[in-house]
């Protein structure tokens, strides 16, 4: 598996695109830091970027990448291995490349310049989300018929889960705004990745607004080992589900 | 050697294998002949795995092909149009090649390599090669790990005549060595010194299949086309296209 | 008049014939009682190392009682220990521990009643009802005590130093913890409460009412459950303050009601679930504070007027102003705050452009709370940003016209 990511790894390389979105991220980040008078809006900042930008890239890099490697794909198929191995390997290439792209792009200046629980938080989200968002990428390209349709269906994927889910949540807790919602909110939540690192990050950020919500719920919840588990749980469930399911119809696939 | 038991595919409107049946055997060098769309291309990928049957069953060495994709270690293949990564060198895509087969040196087959003077484009990229110069690279890489199955998809489309004889030369040199061989091709004239066995498909579905003795005993035609006419045209509707391979034939003759 | 007798009072009985009584387990006076009973106006009695279960011991006379470093009154959670009515009273030094609860009296550690000019100086009070219990008094200085208590529920345990119907109190170097409200004054005046820590208390820090001219400053109030309230009270000045960590869905660094006349200032208001809560208060100045980390920085009610913020900086809150209604009788001026987006063209340190302080998400939050899981969400800064440009839910007066580019110096 690892001789094989090798070399989609190293195609991963020869394009620049990644060196490219890793200079950009270490770039914005280092003059956030630089600019902004204090590192907690530099933070605020990186927060959008981790939430946004990196779902967004890793969504198209990842499905521009499947497109371009069908000839890989196709030569690696008439050789002796199994569809479930072709795949994983170049799910561990894009994804490697994309988080080594965002650990040294976001990781450095945070350590450098923010080395705390929130900057840890930070990390941790935007890891995870990468390597949600290559799941996804992964699923969307596999199930596409063609490079249009897979970008279109990735692009539409994280405009759902980065704008269109929360603006659902408002809309569904103002219409039931005399209901007890808390619990509701909390399954709401696992339904969007960007969400639950979100909520995992604001727990280090604004722990103190978070408090004051009433019986402080979210806090005591996401707080607890429960919660950290049910994160981790949760996210780990993101990445792996709809890989798994990619790779099933990877797997029946005509090619 | 190879089984096919009952083998249908369908893609959306289009019947592309319509339960075939057959066997080859060691020592067979076989032509899959058809016009455009007969499905000799889903045959040739049924047989790799690329494509999934809709139902019935391949044996390779007696064993079924889903699941373990070992057997493919066997097959040697040769795309219609071989695509490769843009990125990769000529050398590395060899060396990548070894590197996954893990056969050894010694048992390579470095023939056609040499014969198409290939080490003289190691360097360059697959992308900046001629089409023809891609097919060059497709039969070395078939032949190159001495496969005991070769699997052919118009192998001489393409080539120069010279290559073409090359190549030729080559399958006639590993037919000898009691290796099964499956070529598709629409230009008769190519196959007629090599086959040994006739596959003939259309519109999904397998018209005959019979050793060149028996084919040439029935129709009392020497050459494989005329031979092949006769069959048609004392069955049922004939096929335009065997028209045309026959006047090419012709007017190849009178050349 | 009275403070000069008082004065005149106790220099003449110190400088008169003082004894020194010393007291305690194998000495010739065995107990604390006795010792009590034998001093006279002036005398000190030493009450060496031991622990002494006696439990009430009333002192009315003008005496000093000193302990040494393991002297102990254990009250054996049935008694009050010392009661204290007279004048010119000090106990120091002495290690109180399990003082009873009663559900009809205040037991207290040490209840001072009606006295006057009474010092209670580096004293250890442990696991007790009330711990200092002071009512009508004058010219009480509470100093250096440790006092820990050990919270169960608001019900079964009194406040750390009680205050009720004093005036002239000072309050100095406390630590406090474990209580119901850390320090408690009721009807008490002209009295100073400083440099205090007063910690993890189940409801405030510090609990204020009917208090006026009153003067607080350099205490740290941490992790209380509810913060401090300052209540129903005029000219009190709270300077150089810290409050931190007071979380919870009602705790609020200060929570202000009905305060008139007061200032406060150079205060660091650090991570707490609401800064300053202000209802029905006027004519505050707030001026100076450091506002860092605070889930909401200020929570303006409609009912305050005519309250002036000036100079303060506003750091990583969440939100920075929210309020409830539209009318806006406050100013803002010359704050710095990090969420401001605005430029300085003339470059005189003043941006151009006023800062709103409300953002439609925070009236958004105050409507439906359930609303603060989508906080930083895209969606809810795209709505903010929406509101920037087209005001609309947002009471468009509350706003700070002169915000500073760089953060005041406190």
């Amino acid at each position: 598996m690892l001789k094989l990511s090798r070399y989609v790894l190293y195609d991963i390389l020869r394009s620049r695109v990644i060196i490219t979105y890793t200079l950009f991220l270490f770039i914005v980040s280092m003059s956030l830091f630089q600019l902004e008078e204090n590192d907690s809006k530099a933070i605020l900042s990186l927060l959008n970027i981790v939430l946004i930008v990196v779902p967004l890239i890793g969504m198209i890099f990842t499905t521009i990448h499947y497109y371009n490697s069908y000839e890989f794909i196709e030569l690696m198929l008439s050789q002796p291995l199994s569809r479930t191995r072709i795949l994983m390997s170049e799910y561990g290439g894009v994804a490697l490349s994309l988080l080594s792209a965002f650990f040294i792009g976001v990781g450095v200046p945070v350590l450098l310049f923010a080395f705390d629980e929130t900057g840890l938080a930070l990390l941790f989200t935007g890891g995870a989300l990468t390597l949600v968002f290559t799941s996804i990428a992964f699923l969307a390209s596999v199930k596409a018929r063609d490079k249009a349709r897979g970008i279109g269906a990735a692009l539409l994927l994280w405009f759902y889960f980065a704008l269109i889910f929360d603006g659902l949540v408002l809309l569904i807790l103002f219409a039931f705004s005399d209901y007890p919602m808390e619990k509701f909110t909390l399954v709401l939540s696992a339904l969007n990745p960007i969400d639950l690192g979100r909520i995992f990050i604001m727990l280090k950020m604004d722990i103190s607004a978070l408090m004051g919500y009433t019986g402080a719920l979210y806090k005591d919840f996401f707080g607890s080992n429960t919660g950290i588990l049910f994160t981790g749980g949760i996210m780990l469930l993101w990445i792996v589900l709809p890989l798994w399911w990619a790779l099933k119809v990877f797997r029946r696939k005509d090619l | 050697m190879i089984r096919i038991e009952n083998l249908s595919k369908r893609f959306k409107k289009l019947q592309a294998l319509d339960d075939i049946n057959a066997f080859f055997s060691t020592g067979q060098v076989v032509s899959l002949i058809g016009p455009n769309g007969s499905g000799k291309t889903t045959l040739i990928k049924s047989i790799l795995g690329m494509v999934k049957a809709d139902s019935g069953i391949i044996y390779v060495d007696g064993k079924k092909i889903n699941g373990d994709p070992s057997y493919r270690g066997r097959i040697g293949y040769m795309p219609q149009i071989g695509r490769y990564p843009d990125n990769m060198r000529v050398g590395q895509l060899f060396r990548m090649l070894k590197n996954i087969r893990k056969v050894p040196d010694a048992a390579l087959d470095t023939d056609l390599l040499v014969k198409f003077n290939l080490a003289s484009i190691f360097d360059k990229p697959m992308r900046t090669l001629s089409g023809g110069t891609r097919q060059k690279v497709s039969a070395a890489l078939a032949f190159y790990f001495n496969p005991e199955i070769l699997i052919l998809d118009e192998p001489t489309a393409g080539l120069d005549p010279l290559s073409s004889e090359i190549l030729k030369e080559k399958i006639m040199q590993e037919k000898r060595k009691n290796k099964l061989i499956l070529i598709t091709s629409h230009i008769l004239s190519d196959l007629d010194e090599l086959t040994t066995h006739v596959m003939y498909l259309q519109e999904g579905k397998m018209i005959f299949l019979k050793d060149i003795e028996t084919l040439r005993k029935e129709t009392g035609q020497e050459k494989l086309g005329k031979a092949i006419a006769h069959v048609m045209k004392g069955g049922k509707k004939e096929a335009l296209w065997i028209d045309e391979v026959l006047a090419l034939k012709e007017t190849d003759k009178n050349d | 008049m009275r403070v000069y007798l008082g004065i005149v009072f106790l220099l003449f009985m110190t400088t008169g014939h003082s004894r020194t009584i010393i007291a305690g387990q194998g000495q010739a006076i065995a107990s604390l009682k006795k010792a009590v009973g034998l001093a006279k106006d002036g005398d000190t009695i030493l009450l060496k190392n031991g622990t002494y279960r006696e439990g009430n011991v009333l002192i009315t006379r003008s005496i000093t009682l000193i302990g040494e470093a393991n002297t102990i009154l254990d009250g054996e959670n049935k008694h009050e220990l010392l009661t204290i009515s007279g004048r010119n009273i000090t106990i120091k030094k002495i290690q109180l521990q399990n003082a009873g609860y009663s559900a009809l009296n205040d037991f207290a550690a040490i209840k001072i009643i009606d006295a006057f000019a009474i010092t209670l100086e580096s004293n250890t009070i442990l696991n007790s009802y009330f711990a200092i219990h002071v009512s009508n008094t004058t010219y009480c200085t509470i100093r250096n005590n440790t006092i820990s208590g050990n919270p169960s529920t608001e019900q079964l345990t009194g406040n750390g130093i009680h205050l009720w119907k004093s005036s002239h109190a000072l309050i100095e170097n406390n630590h406090i913890q474990g209580h119901r409200d850390g320090i408690y004054f009721e009807f008490v005046t002209e009295s100073v409460i400083q440099k205090n820590l007063s910690e993890k208390n189940i409801r405030y820090g510090l609990h204020f009412m009917f208090s006026h001219n009153d003067h607080y400053l350099g205490n740290t109030f941490k992790n209380n459950g509810a913060g401090v309230a300052v209540m129903y009270s005029k000219n009190v000045r709270m300077e150089q303050n810290h409050f931190e960590e007071n979380w919870g869905p009602s705790a609020y660094g200060i929570l202000l009601k009905e305060i008139t006349d007061s200032h406060i200032s150079n205060n660091t208001f650090l991570k707490n679930t609401v800064g300053i809560y202000m209802e029905g208060s006027s004519r505050m100045e707030i001026q100076k504070n450091a506002f860092r980390n605070n889930g909401w920085a200020l929570k303006v009610q409609a009912s305050c007027d005519d309250n002036n913020f000036f100079n303060n900086n506003f750091h990583g809150n969440s939100f920075d102003v929210a309020t409830n209604g539209t009318m806006v009788l406050n100013k803002f001026y010359n704050n710095y705050w990090d969420k401001y987006e605005g430029y300085d063209i003339n470059k005189d340190g003043i941006g151009d452009i006023p800062y709103h302080p409300v953002s439609m998400y925070a009236m958004i939050v105050e409507q439906n709370p359930n609303t603060l899981i989508l906080m930083r969400s895209f969606m809810v800064s795209l709505l903010d940003k929406a509101e920037k440009a087209i005001p609309s839910l947002t009471p468009e007066n509350l706003l700070d016209d002169k915000p500073v580019m760089k953060p005041n110096k406190l």
